[in-house]
């Protein structure tokens, strides 16, 4: 179903901006506390990080269809 | 809307309900009000009313009392009328003029027959009367004779005895009549000869009686004569004379009773001819004729009696005058015996009376005595006799004389008493010979008439034979021309019959191959319509199965539904054209049904208003935001009529929705397919799917309507009409 599929990109889109979010908070916490002790920056940016990649993962995600895909043809 | 409508209607029914309720209360009150006033003026009219009514009635009853007529008019026009009076009055007087006709034909009928009766019986009219009844001679009369006489009755109703006019009388009453008279003849004569014949025997009887006991008489006179004679004759010993003398008195006993029973017979029997005379009379007058020679009979009889009785009561009256005689004699021998005896006696005193006791008993003296007084006796009577025989002539002419005119008496009485005996046997000779007379003319009257009776039975016979040949010829004529008519109208009838039948025939004949081929293409016609039938039920199928579709699913594949039509219409290109375009994803699939399209289409639309600024050009996640911001804070209207015409503005999204959702709503999934293909943009990928579907199910359904539009159209045409 045509309908279904926007509602299951933004399933993907959050579920997928849960996951970096977290990853880049995790990582941020990591770095922060292992690198830079435990300045907040570094979870800033690791959130930061994570949530930009989020949108940009979920933008491109959205506007896949509208995308020209190119091919590269082989050369004969 | 509509329970809108009906909300309102409700609660203006009640309302106006209500209103009238609460207006009829006081329009009651008000009448109430308003009534209180009049209500004596009505109780014045309503008495006044009713008053005059009540009079009405009892005047028409007593009137009607009064006079009959006036009661029946009324019964008449009124109904009902009649229960009231008879209610009030009793019963009607009934009808004068009916019952009084009744009983007046009955009378005269009766009085007719009686006067009838009286007419014809002048016979015994006590015997005639009662033996021949009234009612036998009525009905007979009547029944034989109604239509002459009724006129006659008619004016007879209040007269009685009335002679009825002489008309001409039917043969059939006459003889009637004959035989009644003939009847009533034969009984008097029955009656007469009854009475004739018990009359003579008992006059007969008493008559031989009579006769009897005058011959006792005469005869015991005649003893007694002869005993006197002997008495006074005889020299008999004394001790006989005694009993001479009461042999004497036995007989002047026996010959008084003999006398007086001779006498008493002798009333009875002229009593009882009296009577026989007195019956004859009658007979004579009943003149019937049969009769006469019974009448002449008996008064043959009577006077024979009569003759016998006469000669037997001469016979005893000269036994009588005889003994008269002798005992005159023997009173002269008594009494010149006593005279003796007492001349005896005066001169012998003691000598007793029965001198018989004296014979040996006399004394000298006494015989002298007596010889002297018998001397003085004989010179007595010789003295007597000397006178005697000189008076003897005048005393012999006296007695002659006194015989003479005794004789003549007797002669005169002989004579008249014969002379009545010739006169009657004259009489009787006389009807004797009237009766033969009248019975020869009776036998040669009889014997003309028949001889006429005969020529008039000769003279038919003639008439009649000739008549005869007439009628026979005239029959055997009409006969004939009868037959020659029904022999004519039997041929045309025969060949009348025979023309029809071949007409029918030929009729039937003609029908029959009629009838054939409208069978065999009967038998087309029908084929095509089993065959369009099979169409329709198989398009029908078709049709059901699209039912078959759930809520979210959809229906079953329409393979086998479709196939089955393939195959009933085999021949039929534009079937099989139409059954080959229905689209190869609802045979395999199914479709969905319109319903859950609809259902589907909510979905869409949310998603399409979401995301409908969305489009190649713009389709980043902010994009995105706004795009679901506007969708939120864009308030319109969920459902718009859509135009007749597109304008370019109306290519809007959210007014595409509108236009659809109307449509959709309004069961036009077409048009609502329509406009959702119009969408442009992220929205129209959104709704891709649905709209292929919607297409889908818009195709299939397209075919199968114009299948079953083909399948009615065919079933239309072959179906008759009955």
């Amino acid at each position: 179903m045509s309908e279904k599929e926007l509602g299951q990109k933004w399933d993907h889109c959050l579920a997928d901006s849960a996951i970096k979010f977290g990853t880049g908070l995790g990582l941020g916490i990591v770095f922060s506390v292992v690198f830079f002790k435990r300045r907040t920056w570094p979870i800033v940016f690791g959130t930061g990080l994570g949530l930009g990649m989020a949108y940009s993962n979920c933008q491109n995600d959205l506007r896949s269809h509208y995308v020209l895909h190119s091919k590269v043809a082989k050369e004969q | 809307m509509l329970r809108v409508c009906w909300k309102g209607a409700h609660a203006a029914a009640r309302q106006c309900v209500c209103g009238k309720v609460k207006a009829h209360p006081l329009q009651h009150c008000r009448k109430y009000s308003t009534a209180g006033d009049s209500g004596s003026s009505a109780g014045k009219i309503v008495a006044a009313s009713l008053l005059s009514v009540g009079g009405g009635l009892g005047g028409a009853i007593l009137y009607a009392k009064w006079d009959p007529k006036f009661r029946a008019n009324v019964e008449k026009s009124v109904p009902y009328s009649d229960q009231l009076f008879e209610m009030a009055l009793g019963p009607p007087p009934p009808p004068l003029v009916l019952l009084q006709k009744k009983p007046g034909k009955i009378e005269p009928l009766q009085i007719f027959s009686l006067s009838e009766a009286s007419k014809e019986s002048k016979q015994p009219k006590d015997k005639a009367k009662k033996s021949d009844p009234a009612p036998v001679e009525a009905p007979a009369a009547v029944e034989e004779a109604p239509a002459p006489t009724a006129q006659t009755l008619e004016g007879e109703e209040c007269k009685d005895h009335h002679e009825p006019e002489l008309k001409e009388r039917p043969a059939e009453e006459v003889t009637a009549r004959l035989a009644q008279q003939d009847k009533a003849e034969q009984d008097a004569l029955a009656a007469l000869t009854a009475g004739l014949e018990e009359s003579l025997g008992s006059t007969a009887k008493t008559t031989l009686q009579a006769i009897g006991a005058q011959e006792a008489a005469l005869t015991a006179i005649a003893a007694h004569t002869n005993k006197l004679k002997e008495a006074m004759d005889s020299e008999t010993p004394p001790d006989e004379k005694s009993s001479q003398w009461k042999a004497l008195n036995e007989a002047l006993s026996d010959r008084t009773r003999a006398m007086e029973e001779a006498e008493e017979a002798l009333l009875k029997a002229k009593g009882e001819l009296e009577n026989l005379r007195g019956v004859i009379n009658s007979a004579k007058q009943s003149k019937i004729n049969t009769a006469r020679p019974q009448i002449l009979a008996a008064e043959e009889n009577l006077h024979s009696m009569i003759v016998d009785l006469d000669k037997v009561v001469t016979k005893v009256q000269t036994a009588q005058t005889e003994a008269k005689i002798v005992s005159q004699y023997s009173e002269l021998v008594n009494e010149a015996k006593a005279q003796f005896q007492q001349e005896l006696a005066n001169i012998t005193p003691e000598t007793q009376a029965n001198w018989k006791g004296l014979s040996g008993k006399l004394s000298a003296d006494d015989l002298t005595s007596l010889i002297a007084h018998a001397h003085r006796r004989i010179d007595q009577l010789n003295r007597e006799l000397a006178e005697q025989r000189v008076r003897e002539q005048i005393h012999i002419e006296v007695a002659l004389e006194q015989q003479k005119l005794e004789d003549q008496k007797a002669l005169e009485r002989a004579v008249v008493s014969t002379l009545e005996h010739s006169r009657e046997d004259m009489r009787l000779e006389q009807e004797k010979k009237a009766q033969e007379v009248r019975e020869v003319m009776e036998a040669e009257m009889r014997t003309q008439l028949r001889r006429q009776a005969a020529a008039h039975t000769d003279h038919l016979r003639d008439v009649l034979k000739v008549q005869e040949q007439e009628l026979r010829e005239e029959a055997q004529e009409i006969l004939n021309s009868k037959m020659m008519e029904q022999e004519t109208h039997y041929r045309r009838l025969t060949q009348e019959q025979l023309d029809t039948f071949t007409l029918d025939m030929n009729a039937a004949y003609a029908r029959l191959k009629g009838i054939e081929e409208a069978i065999d293409s009967h038998v087309i016609a029908e084929e095509e319509a089993r065959k369009a039938h099979q169409l329709w039920l198989s398009v029908e199928a078709l049709n059901y199965t699209l039912r078959s579709a759930g809520a979210d699913f959809p229906t079953e594949p329409l393979e086998g539904a479709v196939g089955v039509i393939k195959e009933n219409c085999a021949e039929n290109e534009f079937a099989q054209a139409l059954a080959t375009a229905i689209p190869e994803e609802s045979l395999s699939r199914g479709i969905y049904s319109e319903a859950s399209l609809r259902a589907r289409f909510y979905d869409i639309r949310r998603l399409a208003r979401r995301v409908a600024l969305i489009d190649e050009t713009r389709n980043s996640l902010y994009q995105y935001f706004l795009s679901y911001l506007q969708s939120v804070l864009l308030f319109e209207r969920e459902q718009v009529a859509p135009p007749a015409k597109l304008a370019p503005e109306d290519l809007d999204t959210f007014k595409l929705l509108a236009y659809a959702n109307y449509s959709i709503e309004r069961g036009d999934l077409e048009l609502a397919a329509k406009f959702v293909n119009q969408l442009r943009g992220e929205s129209q990928r959104v709704a891709q799917d649905w709209l292929k579907e919607a297409r889908l199910t818009l195709e299939t359904k397209q075919v199968i309507s114009l299948l079953s539009a083909y399948a009615n159209a065919v079933g239309l045409g072959t179906t008759q009409a009955p």
